[in-house]
């Protein structure tokens, strides 16, 4: 599945990361990297933008954007 | 000024240099202060808009110069603003070469934060690292073990809570030995083999300009570049592209490989393999403050109604709290222009004419006019970032941009640009420079680019002047036409601004390469007065210095403009009026306003675009209200009263000017303003980008007259093309 499709409070682990070059390499980046632990934590009003915890940091991500993470809980 | 001015430079006559990197929201900008207290100045990089702040530390032996850079979670670039950390700390292009790195990260976030540690070290650069905000990492039960961790990166490390100042001394203390000493710093870090050969051959492969001649340096700028160039191998604000990086990655990935991701990877983890050495790990709490906080703020339902209350406060204070303000500017400069003109008149014995007036009247209405055209913007520019760095400060500004970004998205713009836009509807100066919050610089361009088009509080004297003049006050027997006439003028302004901003978006500034739209929400903190006291100083002096200059110059040219040639009232009246005013006891040179503004350069002018405007329904008349705007969209009113023989001091409420502007006729003798030219005007209004003081700061926030200069072009035959527009619907529909 995709981080998106994560509920609130749910943690998953990345297992890849897709998408092209710099978009890809910013999320690399930040720590969205295989093996790493994401927990959601929740979401703007309008549903979109989405929340998770990473490497103890809360992001916020577009859900267009977070489909590009895959993950297996 | 000219102390800063030498500063920008970097000639303060400093012993060392140190640039000062870290990431977001770590407190550096509060450790910043504390090290170098009062003497901190603003400015910008040269040769670019990214801002920095420059302050000097005294240590025994000497005094170092700290420069601060944009706080980053990598030093990878993908804009030429974001390239500024890495050449300031590798002394690239205009950057003098720094004598030493103080990093500042983010203690509670430390996993994350080493990833820009690591980078540094592989520069090989003598570097101290400030371990932030321990007391919010040991509150939410984390504990960095300082030592260890000096001992495994092999570089001086102190703990630092910069709000209180603990471990202060130690950090000055361990930058003093660093610049003395000097001592290279190693990475403890190493790459996979295959990323390694590739990034040897990058290595070898550098041109003259990124090369420092220490392998290990050319190496970590090497893979610098990989994670930094585009797909052809050009590094943001670079020419020519570097081919070995499009060959090298092209291998990589013909051989089934990531390269991005083993760079990356290694360093994170080195990180994870050490975590345990590192970190001690205590009690956390269940739930943390912040957390509390934000099951309100990004409450569904509480949250957004509190995101519309504090927006709602902003522009509040932007559109009303200024007004005393702007009042008082507006009257100390008054008492000041009267002082000095009365001064001149008692020099003369009498009112001074000649020379001496001409040059009374340069002071008064040119210069002392000029400088309160400056002044006036200073109350909503202090009163913006006052708001802004509050919010920032406390964490609330990323939540703001989170909650506004759903909607924002339509308009194809970020949630950080809701702060800005709104900020337009009371001026467009103030939202330019907060444009400033927005990371990239193509959303920065975007929203300058879009903000002249959102309805300024200037704008609204003219909608009330024309629609009180010109609209009937009520329609098909029960509708109050008026209100929904100003009302459709800011929807109005709000669907053209979400338009230019999706054409642009997807044209001139089309995004080049796709980026995810990230943002942080960092744990609430209380502000901390001296980092947002200093936000404000700066911007209004940055503003001052750098805009003022401009906006000052061309007040003084519109004036001129006005007032040239001069004639005395007895040179343009007949003699007869003349005659009948002396005796009647009348004001003449009122009586002879129009007709000097009329043959003033500004009234040639008007004339000279009239055969651009007529097809709109202007005549010159109008013409010169239109250039005159360009002091000041409210200006329209004041020359609007000169024009049409009702005097200069009126406003949009005077019952005299309406009613001379309903009586104003053509040379065939219908009537001049009909409310269809009164609805054409508002559109032209509402879309062009008359004002001088939006285009100084648009020359300034976007570092050229390119900038401006386009927006002034396509605004202009926007403007053009929808009074156009409305004119040829209304004339179809029989309107006149």
């Amino acid at each position: 599945m995709t981080l998106d499709r994560l509920a609130p409070g749910q943690r998953a682990r990345v297992t890849a990361v897709e998408g092209e070059g710099a978009f890809r390499r910013r999320l690399l980046e930040l720590g969205l990297l295989p093996g790493t632990e994401v927990e959601r934590t929740g979401q703007a009003p309008l549903g979109d933008p989405m929340t998770y915890r990473v490497r103890g940091a809360v992001l916020c991500l577009r859900a267009n954007d977070a489909r590009n993470v895959r993950v297996e809980r | 000024m000219s102390h800063h001015e030498e500063d920008h430079h970097g000639a303060s006559g400093a012993r060392w240099r140190v640039v000062v990197a870290g990431n977001p929201n770590a407190g550096k900008s509060t450790l910043f202060n504390r090290l170098t207290g009062g003497s901190a100045h603003v400015g910008n990089f040269p040769g670019t808009t990214v801002g920095t702040t420059r302050g000097t530390l005294q240590l025994p032996g000497g005094d170092a110069e700290l420069v601060d850079t944009p706080g980053t979670y990598s030093l990878a670039a993908t804009s030429p603003d974001e390239r500024v950390a890495m050449d300031a700390l590798l002394g690239f292009g205009h950057h003098p070469r720094p004598d030493a790195v103080l990093l500042v990260v983010d203690g509670p976030r430390l996993l994350r934060s080493l990833y820009l540690v690591l980078q540094v070290l592989e520069l090989g650069v003598p570097c101290v690292v400030a371990v932030n905000l321990l007391d919010e990492a040991r509150a939410g039960g984390i504990e960095p073990r300082i030592d260890t961790l000096a001992e495994v990166l092999g570089v001086p490390v102190v703990g630092t809570v910069a709000r209180s100042g603990e471990g202060r001394e130690a950090l000055v203390a361990a930058l003093g030995t660093c610049l003395a000493e000097a001592p290279r710093s190693t990475a403890p870090h190493t790459f996979p083999p295959a990323a390694a050969a590739d990034v040897s051959a990058v290595a070898e492969a550098l041109p003259e300009r990124l090369r420092s001649g220490d392998p290990a340096r050319d190496e970590a700028v090497a893979r610098w570049v990989l994670l930094s160039a585009d797909e052809s191998g050009r590094l943001p604000g670079d020419g020519e592209p570097l081919a070995v990086v499009a060959r090298i990655r092209k291998e990589a990935r013909a051989a089934g490989r990531d390269l991005d991701g083993e760079l990356v990877a290694a360093r994170y983890a080195w990180i994870d393999a050490h975590e345990a050495v590192f970190l001690g790990r205590g009690p956390a709490p269940a739930r943390s403050f912040t957390e509390r906080v934000d099951s309100v703020l990004l409450h569904p339902v509480f949250g957004s109604a509190i995101f519309v209350l504090v927006m709602t406060l902003a522009f509040t204070a932007l559109f009303s709290w200024a007004d005393p303000l702007i009042g008082l500017v507006e009257s100390a400069m008054g008492a000041l222009g009267s002082g000095v003109g009365g001064g001149f008149d008692a020099v003369a014995g009498g009112e001074a004419t000649g020379w001496l007036g001409l040059l009374r009247d340069l002071l008064v209405d040119g210069v002392i006019g000029g400088v309160g055209a400056v002044l006036v913007f200073l109350p909503q520019i202090a009163l913006l970032f006052l708001f802004l760095a509050l919010l920032e400060d406390v964490g609330y500004l990323a939540r703001a941009a989170h909650l506004a970004d759903r909607v924002l998205r339509a308009a194809g713009l970020p949630g950080r640009a809701f702060v800005p836009l709104l900020s337009g509807y009371a001026c467009a100066v103030p939202a330019i420079l907060a444009t400033r919050t927005l990371p990239r610089r193509r959303d920065r361009l975007l929203v300058m680019m879009v903000l002249p088009l959102t309805s300024c509080s200037a704008r609204l004297p003219v909608y009330t002047l024309l629609i009180a003049a010109l609209f009937p006050p009520v329609v098909l027997g029960f509708v109050p036409l008026q209100p929904l006439a100003l009302a459709g003028m800011y929807l109005f302004s709000t669907a053209m601004a979400v338009t230019a901003s999706l054409v642009l978006g997807n044209t001139v500034l089309a995004e080049r390469t796709h980026e995810p739209v990230l943002l942080e929400l960092p744990p609430y903190r209380v502000p901390d007065p001296r980092v947002v006291a200093r936000v404000v100083w700066s911007r209004c002096r940055d503003f001052l210095s750098e805009a003022g200059g401009t906006i000052l110059v061309a007040t003084v040219v519109l004036w001129a403009l006005t007032t040239f040639p001069r004639h005395t009232p007895d040179e343009l009246l007949p003699e007869q009026t003349v005659a009948e005013a002396r005796v009647m006891d009348l004001d003449l040179d009122a009586l002879a306003a129009p007709l000097q503004l009329e043959q003033s350069y500004a009234g040639q002018l008007g004339r000279l675009i009239e055969p651009v405007i007529s097809p709109l329904g202007y005549d010159w008349r109008i013409g010169i209200g239109l250039l005159g705007a360009f002091a000041a969209r409210e200006v329209f009113v004041s020359t609007m009263g000169v024009v049409h023989g009702a005097g200069e001091d009126v406003d949009e409420q005077d019952e005299g000017l309406r009613q001379r502007i309903r009586e104003a006729r053509r040379s065939d003798g219908t009537p001049l303003y009909t409310p269809l030219v009164g609805a054409s005007l508002m559109v032209f209004f509402a879309l062009a980008l008359q004002c001088l003081s939006t285009m100084a700061v648009l020359r300034k926030e976007s570092g050229g007259w390119r900038w401006p200069a386009l927006a002034f072009v396509w605004t202009g035959m926007l403007a053009w093309v929808g009074a156009f527009v409305v004119r040829a619907c209304g004339l179809l529909v029989g309107l006149r």
